[in-house]
């Protein structure tokens, strides 16, 4: 009898927590998936035509678009990968490659981390310090440079991870036939690595399209057309950030329409990258 | 024909001389940018020390305990920050915590097959959403149904009690503490599952198939074997979520309201480090103003720093057990 008891109340315990870890699952997923819908609805009410043909518009106005906020968001997030990639890929490498186990590679290694997950407004104040104080104004240059700033560690840690994976004997065997050390670098290394590198380009590009911190205090914004990097730039991030806090309807639906653009790029890129390093590794 | 056979060697040998020389150039090149990994952290830590110095200074320690910000008088103290940044943290804890543990709970042990891979995939995607959207979702969608349907019933019913009463008093603006750690529990949610949910799957099957077999129940499987063997990991993987939520910018500063005052209830509006300065420091005027957002920032970086090093030894340790 007592032994059935023990058993009943195990049993129960059970049932209740796994009952909780489900009724976790389902308000976690419900949760989002309100956050989503809603994204949806609301920003896909506003999305029309004008959203890519038009300027950002005057407070009170009813129509308008973000075209000068979207083309400054690519710009600066183009400039920013364009500064980034070449110095977390060749960091990266060196981690990889030249430094493996060394104490200096594992000091590398945990400041990269480190750089990996320090707030972006930080690093938002960092670039004000060193570019905008010292140049006077705000630019587009800061806001690119602000982001170059999280896309290397990004960069670093992914290049080291897929550069790992490529097995050592096929370094030897390219060392072997006489090739040197960089040449099995560039081009056996990196080859085969290939899918990963780029996957880690696409993560670190997804992850700066929606940083709004940074630019903050770096590239400002502008409600007009401008294409001089020297001067702040409109983006998206904090476009939405301004319109949204506003008290205009017409502002609060650009608003809406630019976070719904922006989820859909960053999840395109995520999948795109997914497809990418799932189709690497079946090779 | 003699001419050839001399010179081939000797070719070779400034070949393999160029070969030396570039690939030493490579190393350095490469070295070099590893090298410039460091320098900007460091450059990071001095420009804001720098930044940060003259209002340092002018209030020293009583920076940290003082809760008067006020740019007329220039006087301001880093107190209410802080505390509305730890608030709000611990609420987006409460939240997260459990219901990221269930969920990796459910997808590690429970998940039908055919579900698991979507499931997963889709708490990964999730991670990768920016928080601008969390916060403009919560300034429309949460804090208005916060506002005219949670908040009157909590003042109502909890704000009754007699101890924990006091949290839960003053008027149902929507928007405050409450909302904010609330936006941000649901922000850090997939990255703590995600995390949770990786390191459950680093336990050895046939440590889990063992309990099994001793008759344990799936939750005495997760309690005593799972849990005791990830320990380590779940908590640093919590410790990267606490991380992200003390310096998270946009989802606090859409719904926290932006008052520099401590207040005893979750419902009245506040504001964390972050949100103070991505509010205030473009409107920023005087050198001290400026100079004591940046000394915000300073103290956002040292609190960070603290928790994500904690984290990441926790989670390497782990590393290590399962490279041996």
């Amino acid at each position: 009898m007592q032994h059935n008891t023990l058993y009943l109340r195990r049993r129960i315990i059970n049932t209740v927590m796994m009952g909780l870890s489900l009724a976790a699952t389902l308000i976690g997923l419900v949760w989002l998936l309100l956050i989503l819908g809603m994204l949806v609805v609301k920003g896909g009410s506003a999305l029309n035509l004008a959203l890519f043909t038009q300027m950002t518009p005057p407070p009170g106005s009813a129509d308008g678009g973000l075209l000068n906020a979207i083309f400054g968001s690519l710009a600066m997030s183009l400039m920013a990968m364009l500064i980034g990639l070449p110095v977390g890929l060749l960091a990266g490498t060196w981690l990889a490659e030249y430094g493996r186990k060394q104490p200096l590679a594992e000091l590398v290694r945990f400041v990269n981390d480190v750089l990996l997950s320090a707030p972006s407004i930080i690093i938002g104040l960092f670039i004000y310090e060193v570019l905008v104080m010292r140049m006077g104004h705000f630019s587009a240059w800061a806001g690119a440079c602000a982001l170059a700033v999280i896309v290397v560690p990004v960069v670093v840690r992914t290049t080291e991870d897929m550069l790992r994976l490529v097995p050592d004997t096929i370094r030897e065997a390219a060392a072997a036939l006489g090739a040197p050390r960089w040449k099995v670098i560039t081009l056996i290394s990196y080859r085969a690595a290939r899918s990963g590198l780029v996957t880690g380009g696409l993560l670190a590009f997804a992850r700066i399209s929606g940083e709004t911190a940074p630019l903050l205090f770096t590239a400002l914004n502008n409600q007009f057309w401008s294409t001089d990097l020297n001067a702040p730039l409109a983006n998206l991030p904090v476009t939405i950030f301004q319109f949204a806090l506003s008290p205009y309807e017409g502002w609060q639906q650009l608003a809406w329409a630019g976070s719904l653009l922006i989820t859909i790029v960053i999840l395109a890129l995520n999948i795109l990258a997914r497809v990418l390093s799932a189709g690497g590794k079946g090779k | 024909m003699a001419d050839l056979i001399i010179a081939e060697p000797a070719a070779t040998l400034s070949r393999a001389g160029r070969y030396q020389r570039q690939d030493r150039y490579f190393q350095w090149l490469t070295g070099g940018f590893a090298l410039f990994v460091l320098l900007l952290l460091g450059g990071i830590v001095l420009s804001i020390l720098d930044g940060a110095w003259p209002a340092l200074r002018q209030f020293g320690f009583g920076f940290l305990v003082t809760e008067t910000w006020n740019p007329v008088t220039e006087k301001f103290g880093a107190l209410a920050p802080i505390f509305g940044t730890l608030v709000t943290s611990i609420i987006a804890m409460l939240v997260g915590v459990p219901l990221g543990f269930g969920i990796a709970l459910f997808l590690t042990e429970r998940c039908p097959p055919v579900l698991k891979r979507p499931l997963g995939i889709a708490v990964e995607l999730l991670a990768g959403i920016p928080s601008i959207i969390y916060g403009i979702w919560g300034l429309f969608v949460l804090a208005p149904f916060l506002q005219h349907h949670v908040q009157p019933f909590l003042i109502d019913t909890l704000g009754e009690l007699p101890w924990i009463g006091a949290l839960f008093q003053g008027p149902p603006y929507g928007i405050g503490v409450l909302t904010a750690g609330l936006i941000l529990g649901i922000m850090v949610l997939p990255f703590i599952t995600a995390i949770t949910r990786d390191v459950f799957d680093t336990v050895p099957p046939l440590l889990r198939e063992s309990a099994y077999g001793l008759g344990c129940t799936t939750w005495e499987v997760v309690w005593n074997v799972v849990l005791p063997y990830t320990r380590a990991g779940v908590v640093g993987g919590i410790m990267l979520g606490l991380g992200r939520a003390l310096g998270e910018t946009m989802a606090v500063t859409f719904v926290i309201g932006n008052a520099h005052r401590i207040s005893g209830s979750l419902l009245a509006p506040g504001t964390t480090i972050s949100a103070a300065i991505a509010n205030e420091f473009t409107e920023a005027t005087g050198d001290l103003y400026t100079s004591s957002l940046i000394a915000l920032g300073l103290l956002l970086f040292v609190i960070t720093f603290g928790v994500l090093t904690a984290a990441r030894l926790m989670l390497r340790h782990l590393e290590r057990r399962r490279g041996a």
